[in-house]
C-alpha cells in the first residue's frame, strides 16, 4: 500500500510534470493530457487540474498578448543593444541599398506591415553576424556581406532575417513568465501614465525581456529547427519575390569557407552552413548556382565598393 | 419523420439577412503606426491615403491577403491585412472606452505595458545604450516607386502579391 507521503510525492511529481511539459510546450492541449492522466490516476484533483489548466493558458495568452505597439518598442531596444556591441557602418549609399533591398523583401514576407515598418543597417564589423530585432530592424555586418558575391545573395541573408521577423523568434526568446505582470496587470489602462513602483516593476520586466532576447541572439543563438524555419521562409519570400533561392545556397558555400572555427559570430550561434544547405537541399534538390545578372550584379558592386 | 415547414424556414433567413444588414460591413483597426491605403490590392499600387493607429475602416470585401476598405471621406482602397487589427484599439484613457460587456479579447490599449515611457525609464537606467542609430534607422524608408523601379531596373517579376 502506497504511503502519504509517496503519494504526495507523486502528485507534486505528476503537477511538476504537467507545468513543465505546459511551460515547454506552451501547449494548453499537452496541460490537459497532462492533467487528464493526473485525475484519470486519482493523484490530481478535478480543482488542483483546471488550476494548472488555467495558468498555462494564461502564460499562453501572455505571448499572444504582446501588441505590434509592443514588439516595436522591444525592437527598438534591442537594436540599439545590438548596436551597443557592433558600430553601424555610416555609409549612405550601401545602407540606402540595403534598405531598397531589405523594405522590398519585407513585402513578399507574411508580415509585410508592422507596427514601424522594416528598417536595415550595415554593422562596422569583420564578423560574420546579422540580427533581426522584433518589429523589423535588421542589422548586418560587412563580412557577413562580403560572403555575398550577388545581389541574390545579398536578398537570401536579408530574407532569413525578415522570417526571423515574420516568425516573431526574437519574441519566443523571452522567458516564460516574464511578462505576466508587465502585461496583464500594469499600465493597463490606455494612455495611463505610469507611476512609480509601477514604473519600475514594468521596466524590470522590459530590461529582462530585452535580455533574453539579446543573449539568446548574440550568444546562444536559436534552436537549429527555428534557423531551418528561417531558411525556409527565406526561400518562400525569394520565390514569391522573384529571386533564385539557389542563390541561399551559394552564399552559405562561401560562409562556409570563411567561418572562423571559435569565432562569437554565426560560427557559435548558426547551426553550420552545411547542415543549412543540407536542409535547403530537400526543399530544392541541388540546383544550379543562380546566374549573374548584369544589371543587378552593376549596382550590388556600386553600392557595396566599400564593403 | 416530419419535414420542418418551409415558411418558417424562409422567414428565418430574412431574418439573418436583416440582422446582417443591420450590423453593417465588419470594422477592422489599423494596428500599425502610420497605414497605407492603395488604389490596388498590392504594395505597388498607387497610395490613395495614409491611416493611422488606431483608425477604424469597415472592410468591404477580402482579395488574398488584402481587404477593401472605406476610408473617413468614403473613397475605397486597399490594405494589407497584417496592418488590421480585429480588435478595437483604444487610444486615450476616458477617451472612446470598451463597450459594456466587451472582453478584453476584443480590445487592445494603445500605450499599455512596454510604451514610450517605458523605453525613456529603460534609456535612463542604461545611458550607455545609444538609440540615436535606430531613430536614424527608423528615418530610412523606401517608396514604392523606388520599389517599383528597382524590380524593373534588375528583371525581377514578382510571382506574387507584387503585381498592381
Amino acid at each position: 500500500m502506497k504511503t502519504p507521503d509517496s503519494s504526495l510525492s507523486l502528485l507534486a511529481k505528476t503537477v511538476a510534470a504537467s507545468v513543465a511539459l505546459a511551460l515547454g510546450a506552451g501547449c494548453a492541449a499537452v496541460t490537459q493530457v497532462g492533467t487528464s492522466i493526473g485525475q484519470a490516476t486519482g493523484i490530481v484533483s478535478a480543482e488542483q487540474s483546471e488550476s494548472i489548466n488555467r495558468s498555462a493558458q494564461a502564460i499562453e495568452k501572455t505571448f499572444q498578448d504582446i501588441t505590434p505597439e509592443q514588439e516595436y518598442y522591444i525592437g527598438r531596444s534591442v537594436a540599439a543593444t545590438v548596436l551597443n556591441t557592433y558600430k553601424p557602418f555610416d555609409q549612405q549609399q550601401a545602407n540606402n541599398y540595403l534598405n531598397l533591398l531589405g523594405q522590398t523583401i519585407a513585402q513578399f514576407s507574411n508580415k509585410p506591415e508592422t507596427f514601424g515598418g522594416y528598417h536595415m543597417l550595415l554593422m562596422d564589423s569583420d564578423e560574420i553576424n546579422a540580427f533581426a530585432a522584433p518589429g523589423g530592424l535588421v542589422m548586418i555586418s560587412r563580412g557577413m556581406v562580403r560572403c555575398c558575391k550577388t545581389e541574390d545573395e545579398l536578398v537570401a541573408v536579408l530574407a532569413h532575417e525578415v522570417s526571423h521577423v515574420d516568425h516573431q523568434h526574437g519574441l519566443k526568446a523571452i522567458r516564460r513568465g516574464r511578462l505576466t505582470s508587465a502585461l496583464t496587470t500594469l499600465g493597463a489602462t490606455a494612455g495611463q501614465t505610469l507611476g512609480g513602483a509601477e514604473l519600475a516593476e514594468v521596466t524590470k520586466a522590459f530590461e529582462g525581456t530585452i535580455g533574453d532576447i539579446t543573449s539568446t541572439m548574440m550568444n546562444n543563438g536559436y534552436s537549429r529547427t527555428t534557423e531551418y524555419e528561417a531558411d525556409k521562409g527565406a526561400v518562400t519570400i525569394m520565390k514569391k519575390l522573384g529571386y533564385n533561392p539557389a542563390a541561399l545556397i551559394a552564399m552559405l558555400e562561401q560562409m562556409q569557407t570563411k567561418l572562423q572555427p571559435g569565432g562569437h559570430d554565426f560560427a557559435k550561434t548558426h547551426p553550420a552552413p552545411e547542415l543549412r544547405i543540407a536542409e535547403l537541399k530537400k526543399l530544392l534538390g541541388t540546383p544550379p548556382a543562380p546566374p549573374v545578372l548584369e544589371a543587378r550584379q552593376k549596382r550590388f558592386e556600386k553600392a557595396m565598393s566599400g564593403i | 419523420m416530419k419535414r420542418p415547414d418551409k415558411r418558417w424556414l424562409t422567414v428565418g433567413w430574412i431574418a439573418i439577412a436583416a440582422a446582417a444588414l443591420a450590423a453593417g460591413p465588419a470594422a477592422m483597426s489599423v494596428q500599425v503606426k502610420n497605414g497605407q491605403v492603395r488604389a490596388t490590392p498590392s504594395f505597388l499600387g498607387q497610395l490613395i491615403a495614409p491611416v493611422s493607429y488606431g483608425d477604424r475602416l469597415p472592410v468591404l470585401e477580402q482579395q488574398g491577403d488584402w481587404s477593401k476598405v472605406t476610408l473617413s471621406g468614403g473613397q475605397t482602397g486597399w490594405i494589407h491585412n497584417s496592418a488590421l487589427s480585429k480588435k478595437k484599439i483604444v487610444m486615450k484613457a476616458g477617451g472612446e472606452t470598451a463597450d459594456a460587456g466587451v472582453s478584453g479579447e476584443e480590445v487592445a490599449h494603445a500605450g499599455k505595458g512596454f510604451n514610450a515611457q517605458v523605453e525613456a525609464d529603460f534609456k535612463s537606467k542604461n545611458q550607455n545604450i545609444d538609440f540615436s542609430w535606430v531613430d536614424k534607422m527608423e528615418q530610412i524608408k523606401v517608396t514604392p516607386e523606388a520599389i517599383q523601379q528597382f524590380l524593373k531596373e534588375g528583371g525581377i517579376q514578382p510571382n506574387e502579391g507584387g503585381k498592381p
